[in-house]
């Protein structure tokens, strides 16, 4: 691998935040909003898989349509390949839309039923390409084979395939027009697991062959360790950590991040049985009110008195390992962070 | 772990094809199964071997045609379910059997708030006035942890998170206490901490009111923590049946053998490449009359070509529809 100044960052988030307003009562007013997604920054290389992960509803899909600008962004940039279409109208952004696409997480809800299988997929190719039809139909045919589709369904409709089936339709599709950035949000969370195998063997072998890049959303902790070169954690619309791959799994910093891999489950019942988990109690806050201070503290099994009132800023714990906790914010506790937090746990309990 | 005891569902010899264009397919090929009363039952198998499609025969979800239900039998407390006629059928689906679509954005009604789709079924089957309704509604999505329920209830889906539709699902096919939940790749969507979550409210509701579950998921580290016994699929049958921990330490199918092969995990050794099972899942456009997965197996001999192995008993309460032998790597004996 490429060390990091030798990298060419493809894609550059900076400040994002992407806020759904809340209307109430009679009159429908403006009583608040969503923080689905709430100043987070964070950089993609070119020809790297960043992997997304986090609790459901934290904001990933949110944050992935964002930054393909699918919503007008409440606040912040996202430069792709030196573009800044952050605020980009949507007319502009047309021109641009080839380089970069998205699988989506519903299979269903994005493919249209009318339409069969061969033109759904075509359809990227009609709108952005003036191939013929026989260059369309072969093309079609090799993305097909690509996803391990058979040849002989490009007549179907999409209501005539099982679920995992319709995904690999959504996924030949993003592939059709040779994007640059493609963000997966779930993209195999719907398929078997040799499927789901043969899909991340074909992702990593266009990675390595067209040189694509990857935002990969995911709950599936396995998959993201095989597939992804480093791994963001998001917690209601914030990033808590970012570290390269390997260092995520070895040395989780963040509670959170510790919570979430302690509780994947283990395909092997003997061990599933005996396994320690740490499993997170607490009220979980809504983006719509997230409570003040650190947005973990109502669940945090290490939570301190700081944590209830000052919200964590982001800092380097070793080289490109971020995490924003306030275990390391203080210079004291990064040398002993389990008896400092626990010290600090005890006197909170006597303090009530 | 219960067992014995007379099954809530006893479903034998199933038939479902489709008419297509293109001709017939022939998704769902003599299943036969039992659910014992707060058993849960895994099924697992391969995309496109007949999950689902078996799962929404059982209880008339499949439109007619294109679908047609061959053959066999679904007995729920002494009714066929196959033969009760749509009204009957309709209410047990709204009370005795809850149901978990896979694909929660097509089973939510865009149009309607989460909260009325939620009370709906409460205030029919349960008889619940609207006000009961709501609070039980409210309870019912903290119990699958959605934050700030009461207010949400307003919402419409697509204001929800892919895993929240999903949990709203699990609401609504918990709503009226069934007695038999079947769900289809409930967890997809969820992440780890809460898919625990919703395991743990499984392991409970099965405790206290014996509800009986038949789970469909890909994560065989869900069904190696949940299920009591797993039913493994591929094209259109069922190839292997077993108690949980003696299929993932005896598989006997050469399917079971490779899908087990192929799971990634978060601790070991990081493989470079993942394994696959190698070669195509088979087309299923006329009744098998040879075994499915012959065509990808290591181990296929000519009897492979030219009969469908039935399911055989290998071991207590294990079967497996396989002609061959991984104790003695040879040919099962004829039986
Ligand atoms: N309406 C339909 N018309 C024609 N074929 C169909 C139809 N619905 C399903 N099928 C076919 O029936 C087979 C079984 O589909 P099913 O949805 O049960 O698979 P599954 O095991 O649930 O797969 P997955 O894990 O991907 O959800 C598939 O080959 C599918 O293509
Ligand atoms: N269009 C919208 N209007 C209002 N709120 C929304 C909208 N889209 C998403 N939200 C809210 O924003 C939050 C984040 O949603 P998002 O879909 O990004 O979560 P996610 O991390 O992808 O979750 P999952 O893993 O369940 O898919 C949720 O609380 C959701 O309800
Ligand atoms: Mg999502
Ligand atoms: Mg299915």
């Amino acid at each position: 691998m490429l060390d990091d100044t030798a990298r060419r960052k493809l894609v550059e988030v900076k400040n994002l935040k992407m806020h759904f307003p809340i209307y109430s009562g009679v009159l429908r007013s403006r009583t608040g909003e969503v923080k689905a997604v709430d100043d987070i920054s964070f950089d993609v290389f070119e020809g790297e898989t960043l992997g997304l992960v986090g609790e459901s509803g934290c904001g990933k899909s949110t944050c992935g349509r964002a930054v393909l600008r699918l919503y007008d962004i409440t606040e912040g940039t996202v430069t792709i390949d030196g573009i800044e279409i952050g605020t980009m109208d949507q007319q502009t952004l047309r021109g641009y839309r080839p380089m970069m696409q998205m699988v989506f997480q519903d299979p269903q809800a994005s493919l249209n039923p009318r339409m069969t299988v061969a033109r759904i997929i075509s359809e990227p190719l009609e709108e952005h390409t003036d191939l013929s039809d026989v260059d369309k139909l072969a093309r079609v045919h090799e993305l097909m084979d690509a996803v391990g589709l058979n040849r002989d369904f490009a007549n179907r409709y999409p209501h005539e395939f099982s679920g995992g089936q319709r995904q690999r339709i959504g996924i030949a599709r993003a592939l059709a027009l040779n994007p640059k950035f493609i963000v997966c949000d779930e993209p195999i969370a719907a398929l078997d697991v040799s499927i789901q195998a043969q899909v991340v063997n074909l992702l990593e072998e266009l990675q390595d062959k067209l040189g694509l890049t990857y935002l990969f959303i995911s709950h599936d902790l396995s998959m993201v360790r095989h597939i992804a070169d480093r791994v963001a954690v998001m917690y209601l619309g914030k990033v808590v950590e970012l570290a390269p791959r390997d260092a995520l799994y070895a040395t989780p910093k963040h509670p959170y991040t510790e919570a979430l891999l302690s509780a994947v489950p283990d395909p092997d019942p003997s061990v599933e049985n005996r396994k320690e988990r740490v499993i997170l109690t607490g009220d979980v806050p809504s983006p719509s009110n997230p409570p003040q201070g650190c947005n973990f503290c109502t669940r945090c099994p290490k939570v301190m008195e700081i944590c209830k009132t000052v919200d964590p800023t982001t800092v380097e714990l070793a080289p490109g390992h971020f995490t924003a906790c306030h275990l390391y914010t203080q210079t004291t506790t990064m040398t002993a962070d389990n008896t400092v937090a626990q010290e600090a746990q005890k006197s909170d309990q006597q303090g009530e | 772990m219960p067992d014995g005891g007379v099954p809530v569902l006893d479903v034998k010899d199933l038939k479902t094809v489709f008419l297509t264009r293109s001709g017939e397919v022939h998704a769902v090929n003599s299943v036969s199964f039992d659910l014992k009363p707060g058993e849960l039952l895994g099924v697992v198998g391969e995309s496109g071997s007949g999950k689902s499609v078996t799962m929404m025969s059982l209880i008339g979800l499949l439109p007619t045609p294109p679908a047609e239900i061959r053959g066999g039998s679904v007995v729920f407390e002494g009714e066929d379910l196959l033969k009760i006629g749509e009204d009957r059928l309709r209410k047990l689906r709204g009370s005795r059997i809850g149901f978990v679509f896979q694909d929660p954005m097509t089973s939510l009604n865009p149009v309607f708030t989460v909260g009325f789709q939620i009370c709906e079924p409460l205030r029919k089957h349960m008889g619940l006035s609207k006000s009961e309704a709501r609070t039980r509604a409210v309870e019912l999505l903290e119990l699958v942890g959605i934050p700030d329920a009461r207010r949400r209830l307003r919402d419409y889906p697509h204001q929800f998170s892919g895993g929240m539709r999903q949990r709203v699902m699990i609401a609504i096919a918990l709503a009226c206490d069934p007695d038999v939940l079947i769900a289809d790749e409930p967890t997809t969507a969820l992440d780890v901490t809460i898919q625990a979550q919703i395991l743990e409210l499984m392991k409970e509701l099965r405790e206290k009111l014996g509800m009986a579950v038949i789970w469909i998921t890909h994560d065989l580290g869900v069904i190696a923590g949940i299920a009591d016994r797993v039913m493994v699929m591929y094209g259109g049958q069922v190839v292997e049946q077993a108690p949980v921990r003696e299929l993932f330490a005896n598989p006997q199918h050469p399917y079971t053998r490779a899908l087990l092969q192929t799971v990634p995990s978060v601790s070991g050794e990081r493989s470079e490449k993942l394994r696959v099972i190698e070669g195509q899942p088979p087309i299923l456009v006329d009744a098998p009359s040879a075994c499915p997965f012959r065509a990808r197996c290591g181990h296929a001999f000519a009897r492979c070509d030219r009969e469908n192995p039935a399911r055989v008993t290998v071991g207590p309460g294990h079967d497996a529809a396989c002609f061959w032998n991984p104790a003695t790597e040879g040919p099962r004996d004829a039986g």
